[in-house]
């Protein structure tokens, strides 16, 4: 048994739905009763990462991982890991290629191809105790800014560091703050984007609920080097735990000197408040943000002004996403130097994918720019769940697009994405397989993006529905011959001429979807086949005589009654196609395979 | 000041610092449709329709909110422009009721218009249309969302003529709709109906209730007059069919009140024909008014005055005169209590 253990028990969104906090109650109570208390302490953490597997739980210091665990299984983790030092197997992560169980977090691809910057506390600190941030170098970063260095200077080491904006766009995180800069004025303020929408991207959420310290040292960086002295953090309200980790951190920085007048003795003075949004994709622009703290309806506005001249209240404003902010004090600690030894060329540091979809590990990923999508599918993801092929992997959320298995050697980089039309985007990578139809995700993303229009301009407002429209009369099989123009007509339209990035880039899931899978669209259309089997109304479902032994299982479970045959008298099984409501119970139940799917 | 030229159109043209590409279009006669865009309000670049092509910038910029810089290139004609625009133009007919033949607006309405230009079907996108219901609670506007492009200039007239702020936007996206707070009525809501928003729709969505059906644009003679009810002086335009006022449309070269007019001035001309009109002077004769004629009238009204300042003396009569009236009649009326009847008893309804 080895002294001093830890035991940090994932307490994210992901894990806590799943069941992780009477855990670490039981637990608690359970290394008390077997009278550990004195060596074996529980940390309740942020996000592991780990997602799927959720609850995850890790012992120091020897990096076990256990996976899926349940209240039932906390005696036996105590007993036996604990006292004994041997491992619960079946709680272990069953490795894909080998079928082995693996327990050493060393010897798991999904966290030991991962390089960890921005994710480097989170799942390892208690988010709600200020001294685990600090313990592990927390806070030194804006020491040194403070005490070591002038506004300039710190602005300039970012600007070498090479980090640009991580909400998407991929713009120069210094320049952007040297903007703001040169504005004169009074007030200036600093924004962190923490709206973050795209379906199945919750990095910043994470980032917020395991390590919010990181982020307001982050701010505190900015505003030094901007000369603001007042910041928000526009946070969704669906994050309520992000919320009260940042809340609780804000006031423990309070506590501590880090957040209201003369910092840590200087004459630096710095506010951060926490505006809950309400619930609209489109606030993640920064000006329909603005306007939303502004008490106003949540829609972007033309620039200029940008909010580097006119911002929040008309001030000057900088405005960057949690991930950015989070890179910050790395790099002011470190220097720049060492930050850009990870990357690219044009795209330094790391990114933080959230891995989603057919793969085998889904979970959030801290890679290198540069890395292959390879090699965060493959490795990192341990390949398609199933057995199954690759077929594309749609990258950026609904701004962005989807590609194609040839192009899963693309080095990632805010460039080669937007080469290749997709876009890094929030990070959002989701994995589909051959069975995925490539039109139902057009329209699925476009289903998404026309009820988050905001109705201000018309391409947006009008051509989203449209779109949307057009695709899903196509996966009905009620596509038209020259729908592919239209849609093509209006695509590039809608992307050319919308006011803010959700309209220009509404439209990228269907040109991407049409530059590699346009043979997908055609079979919907002319031949009225889907050819992934996934859009039900191109579905028939047919019944091989020469297979069929007759059974009747088929017509027993057929929930439409739209099967009809009989042994007796030798009257072949049919499915009538008028009634059938293609559910697919009949092929699932058939023993003899008589049933096929076309 | 300073001057900027750029290139629009292969034409060099010059432009002072500070104007927009539209703008600059339009001070050299080179049409730009737009439907969002009005002098007088703040730009919103919400429609698109404006959009032109511009050497070094990405996508297809909004005319109405680029500002015109030194060297630029700008198209404002090319197959991807009007493309655009046509496409812009389409989805907007596509959820536009074609019922033009019975709307009021026919033959002033600018989608009608652009449509006819860009030659847009509305065949193109068949799909959901809205289907809202018709706000007719009040005698003065008729509000009809399902032919509201959503262009938003009501509400900046709203908001920056008037300064009542009582419509923005509500509910998103393809469901978008302009109107009061929670969707009321106008009726119900804190509206003036000083009818700016009227002023500034281009579409059919809002309409003088009193005019429709009582004629035409092309019907219709504008006569610019001053406003009758105040001292203000505002000017507008009759709407004059068939030597009948059929009621009042806003003139935007009014010195006074560009587009902004108030209830009376806009909607309160049907008292133009009401049989309540006072059209002689009455004179009470035995306990009853008597039409008379304005001499007898003036006499009468001249000796009375005369008769109670040699009584009573000057102090005895005072005057109190009328916002209906203008600035020179008010003037006239001190000085003619002041130098003939010889008293400072003077006031005015509207000092209060």
């Amino acid at each position: 048994m080895a002294e001093n253990q830890r035991i940090l028990v994932c307490a994210g969104t992901g894990c806590a739905s799943s069941g992780a906090l009477p855990i670490i109650d039981i637990l608690k109570e359970e290394i008390k009763r077997q009278g550990l208390e004195e060596t074996v302490s529980v940390v309740g953490t942020g996000c592991q990462g780990f997602c799927e597997k959720g609850p995850t739980l890790v012992i120091e210091p020897q990096h076990i991982l256990y996976t899926r665990v349940t209240k039932e299984d906390v005696e036996e983790i105590v007993s036996q890991e604990l006292i004994k030092g041997e491992r619960v197997e079946r709680l272990l992560l069953i490795d894909q290629t080998t079928q082995k169980p693996v327990s050493l977090m060393s010897d798991i691809n999904f966290f030991s191809k991962q390089h960890r910057i921005v994710l480097h506390n989170c799942g390892v600190i208690d988010p709600q105790k200020i001294t685990d941030y600090t313990e592990r170098d927390g806070y030194k970063g804006i020491q040194k800014a403070l005490k070591e260095m002038s506004p300039e200077e710190v602005m300039e080491e970012v600007k070498k560091s090479g980090l640009r904006g991580r909400g998407g766009a991929g713009f120069p995180t210094g320049l952007k703050w040297g903007f703001c800069r040169q504005t004169p004025s009074d007030k200036k303020y600093i924004i962190c984007n923490a709206d973050e929408g795209d379906p199945g991207a919750f990095m910043d959420r994470s980032v917020l609920e395991g390590d919010p310290h990181s982020v307001i040292e982050g701010m505190l960086i900015g505003a030094y080097a901007i000369g603001a002295d007042e910041g928000y953090v526009y946070c969704r309200a669906e994050y309520p735990l992000a919320i009260k980790h940042l809340e609780i951190a804000i006031k423990q920085a309070e506590e501590a000197g880090y957040l209201g007048d003369n910092i840590l003795g200087s004459s630096f003075n710095f506010r951060l408040n926490v505006f809950a949004g309400a619930g609209a994709f489109v606030c993640g622009e920064e000006t329909a943000l603005m306007a939303s703290i502004e008490g106003k309806r949540g829609m972007p506005r033309v620039r200029p002004p940008f909010p580097a001249v006119s911002g929040l209240w008309g001030k000057p404003t900088n405005i960057n996403n949690v991930e950015t902010w989070s890179n910050i004090p790395h790099i002011l600690r470190n220097g720049a130097e060492w930050y850009t030894q990870f990357g690219t060329e044009k795209s330094k540091g790391t990114k933080i994918f959230a891995l989603t979809g057919k793969v085998n590990n889904t979970g959030l990923v801290e890679v290198p720019m540069g890395t292959t999508l390879r090699e965060i599918i493959f490795d990192i993801g341990d390949g398609i769940q199933g057995g199954k092929k690759f077929k594309a992997v749609q990258i950026g959320g609904p701004s962005g697009g989807c590609l194609p298995e040839d192009m899963l050697d693309l080095a990632v980089d805010y460039d080669t994405l937007t080469q290749a039309g997709a876009m890094v985007g929030s990070g959002g990578l989701v994995i589909m397989d051959e069975t995925t139809c490539m039109v139902d995700i057009a329209r699925y993303f476009l289903n998404f993006s026309k009820k988050e229009s905001c109705g201000k301009c018309t391409p947006c407002r009008e051509g989203t529905t449209r779109m949307y429209e057009i695709l899903d009369r196509i996966t009905k099989g009620e596509g038209k011959e020259e729908d592919l123009d239209t849609l093509e007509n209006l695509a590039y339209t809608i992307k050319e001429t919308s006011l803010c990035g959700l309209g220009q880039f509404a439209p990228s899931p269907i040109l991407a979807t049409l530059k590699y899978f346009r043979h997908e669209y055609e079979a919907h259309i002319h031949d009225h086949k889907c050819p992934a089997h996934n859009c039900t109304a191109l579905l028939s479902y047919t019944i091989d005589t020469e297979k069929c032994k007759m059974c009747s299982l088929c017509a027993k479970n057929c929930p439409a009654n739209c099967i009809s045959g009989d042994k007796k008298t030798n009257t072949p099984y049919v499915i009538d196609e008028d009634k059938c409501i293609k559910c697919g119970t009949c092929m699932d139940k058939c023993k003899f395979g008589a049933i096929s799917r076309a | 000041m300073e001057w900027l030229t750029l290139t629009i159109d292969g034409r060099e043209v010059s432009v002072p610092k500070g104007t927009t590409v539209l703008d600059a279009c339009r001070m050299n006669n080179i049409p730009i449709p737009t439907l969002c865009h009005a002098p007088e309000l703040t730009s919103a670049g919400a429609c698109r329709l404006c959009v032109v092509q511009i050497e070094g910038m990405r996508n297809l910029p909004p005319s109405c909110v680029t500002q015109a810089a030194q060297g630029m290139k700008v198209e404002t004609q090319n197959p991807k422009v009007r493309q655009a625009r046509k496409i812009i133009l389409e989805l907007l007919v596509a959820n536009h009721p074609l019922d033009c033949m019975t709307c009021q607006k026919m033959g002033d309405c600018s989608l009608a218009e652009y449509a006819y230009d860009y030659g847009v079907t509305g065949e193109v996108y068949q799909g959901e249309k809205r289907c809202l219901p018709i706000d007719d609670s009040n005698p003065f506007i008729l509000r009809d969302p399902n032919k509201c492009i959503l262009c938003g200039k009501c509400i900046k007239a709203c908001t920056e003529i008037q300064g009542k702020s009582i419509l923005d936007f509500s509910f998103r996206g393809f469901d978008t709709q302009v109107g009061p707070a929670f969707n009321l009525p106008y009726k119900e809501s804190d509206c003036d109906f000083c009818g700016s928003c009227v002023s500034v729709c281009p579409v059919g969505a809002l309409t003088e209730k009193q005019m429709v059906g009582k004629g035409r644009p092309w019907e219709v003679s504008k006569v610019q007059t001053t406003c009758p009810f105040c001292g203000v002086g505002c000017n507008f335009d009759l709407n004059v069919k068939d030597g009948k006022v059929i009621g009042v449309t806003s003139n935007p070269e009014a010195p006074v009140n560009g587009k902004a007019l108030c209830v009376k001035g806009r909607f309160g001309m049907d008292m133009i024909y009401s049989d309540n009109r006072v059209t002689t002077p009455l004179i009470r004769k035995n306990g009853e008014l008597v039409p008379a004629d304005w001499d007898e009238a003036l006499d009468l009204v001249a000796s009375k005055l005369g008769e109670i300042k040699k009584t009573y003396g000057p102090n005895s009569i005072a005057a109190l005169s009328s916002a209906h009236c203008t600035n020179e009649e008010n003037y006239l009326m001190q000085k003619f209590m002041r130098a003939v009847i010889g008293t400072n008893n003077v006031d005015h309804c509207a000092r209060t």
